[in-house]
């Protein structure tokens, strides 16, 4: 019997497969992924650092391990390169193999800032256990980190580097850090932690070039000023990698586009994770991606179920200003209002008629965080 | 008391505390949150991302 297939071993792919194994012991099973199929969580590859642990410590299983685990068939160092949804084929470059139902968990891609200058294409970033392992090789005991991107990922490297004694520049066009999630007044309160533990900020700004200098390089940035780092780190955004799923002909939006069931536009295709679109949203975080896995398995074993996501609010994790936020969603109609204490803010972002679409909360605020969640609508009901 | 993490997010469970925003009185012992539980900050169930005992 052709194998129920999934592409990808990020925690996607994995919690899928798991929990596939609690409903189905029988049902053959493969995975393909491209790299090694280490079992990792990747939200810990921006706190590593200042928990004292080495990228070979965040492995939590191989893919042999997980092999046995799962009784799957896990094919490592194997990348799919078409599907073929009305033949059920699957090729990848290394073999060609039916599949009986096919899951997309192939994750999203970087985005590559657009620079000039020869130390360019040396920009790191970080959004796989491979990256990561690259990134702590490259990074020298007390070297200045040029980070792009004042974001979630680009803050939480911050906070990681700068707590473990390395001197940081963040760089961001936004007059703000989390500039999609926060409103200023809790933006101030983050950025100050950080410039207490010695971030440089270098805000409304962007990086045009980046030219080697000694051993590292040189950054020009808008203003015409220049910093130098020993290292320089892109966070600028991901995209969903979609290109797969567009090839063989499936709707693709800015994700590979789903239903509830995290179905595709090919009733035998599905996806899930950071690569899927589900009915128009695009959520790269860990929690909705636990929440699809469980009704999919479901469904890939005979149960047809819908993904209900609940509000789900971000831990950003930047120890030195506890953040999280729920950002409103797209298009949501209001305002933000706004407490702020000593040690604290709460904004609530509130619809014309006063009902909660969403918040963000800094410093001590944060313990609002479950009252405030169950203020908050479904996601998808 | 005992103090459990979540391996996925780093999330404590502190036995001694409880979560009582979520109806888990102080000094509940791990094994008797229910099954169903997920992790606060990541989702992620009790039952198959263990979580690891912290030294006291
Ligand atoms: C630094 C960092 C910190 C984060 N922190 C948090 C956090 O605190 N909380 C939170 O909720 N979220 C966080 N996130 C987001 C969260 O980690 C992701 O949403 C989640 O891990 C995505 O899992 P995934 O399985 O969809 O993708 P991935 O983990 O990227 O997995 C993709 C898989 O697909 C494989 N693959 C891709 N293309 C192919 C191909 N053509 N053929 C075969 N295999 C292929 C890859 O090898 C890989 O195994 C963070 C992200 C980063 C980068
Ligand atoms: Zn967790």
């Amino acid at each position: 019997m052709a194998p129920l297939t999934v592409l990808g071993t990020g925690l996607a792919g994995y919690t899928l497969a798991r929990e596939i194994r609690k409903r189905d012991r029988e049902v053959p099973l493969r995975l393909v992924t491209a790299d090694d199929g280490s079992a990792y969580s990747k939200p810990m590859l921006s706190n590593a650092l200042a928990r004292g642990k080495t990228p070979a410590q965040l492995v939590m299983a191989s893919a042999a391990d997980m092999a046995a685990q799962l009784d799957a068939r896990i094919d490592t160092h194997t990348r799919a390169l078409a599907i073929d949804p009305a033949a059920r084929r699957l090729r990848t470059d290394r073999d060609e193999d039916a599949f009986s139902q096919l899951v997309l968990a192939v994750g999203a891609d970087p985005v590559r800032p657009d620079l000039a200058g020869d130390g360019a294409g040396e920009v790191l970033s970080v959004n796989d256990l491979d990256d990561y392992r690259h990134f702590r090789q490259r990074l020298a005991a007390d070297g200045r980190v040029l980070i792009l991107g004042a974001g979630l990922i680009g803050c939480e490297f911050a906070n990681d580097l700068a707590a473990s004694g390395h001197a940081v520049t963040l760089v961001d066009p936004a007059p703000q850090a989390l500039g999609r999630l926060l409103p200023a007044a809790g933006a101030r309160q983050l950025e100050a932690a950080l410039s207490e533990l010695g971030v440089q900020w270098r805000l409304g700004l962007t990086a045009g070039r980046v030219d080697r200098a000694g051993s590292g390089y040189r950054v020009t940035l808008s203003d015409g000023s220049r910093v130098e780092a020993g290292l320089v780190l892109s966070a600028i955004g991901l995209q969903p990698r979609t290109a797969l799923a567009a090839d063989a002909g499936l709707a693709t939006g800015r994700g590979i586009e789903v239903d509830r069931w995290l179905r595709s536009s090919d009733a035998r295709v599905f996806a899930l994770g950071d690569c899927a679109q589900v009915e128009g949203l695009v959520l790269p975080f860990v929690m909705p991606l636990m929440q699809g896995a469980r009704a999919l398995a479901a469904t890939l074993t005979g149960t047809p179920t819908a993904v209900r996501l609940p509000a789900m609010p971000v831990v950003v994790k930047t120890p030195a200003c506890p953040v999280v936020v729920a950002p409103p969603p797209p298009g949501a109609q209001g305002e933000w209002r706004i407490e702020a204490t000593a040690d604290g803010v709460l904004a609530r972002f509130e619809q014309p008629d006063g009902r909660l679409a969403g918040f963000a909360l800094t410093g001590t605020a944060v313990a609002q965080k479950q009252r405030l969640s169950r203020e908050l609508p479904p996601l998808l009901d | 008391m005992k103090k459990w993490q979540c391996v996925v997010c780093g999330f404590i469970y502190d036995e001694e505390q409880g979560l009582p925003e979520e109806g888990i009185a102080p000094g509940t012992r791990w094994e008797d949150i229910p099954e169903d539980w997920e992790c606060p900050e990541c989702g992620v169930s009790k039952d198959d991302f263990e979580m690891v005992e912290l030294e006291a």
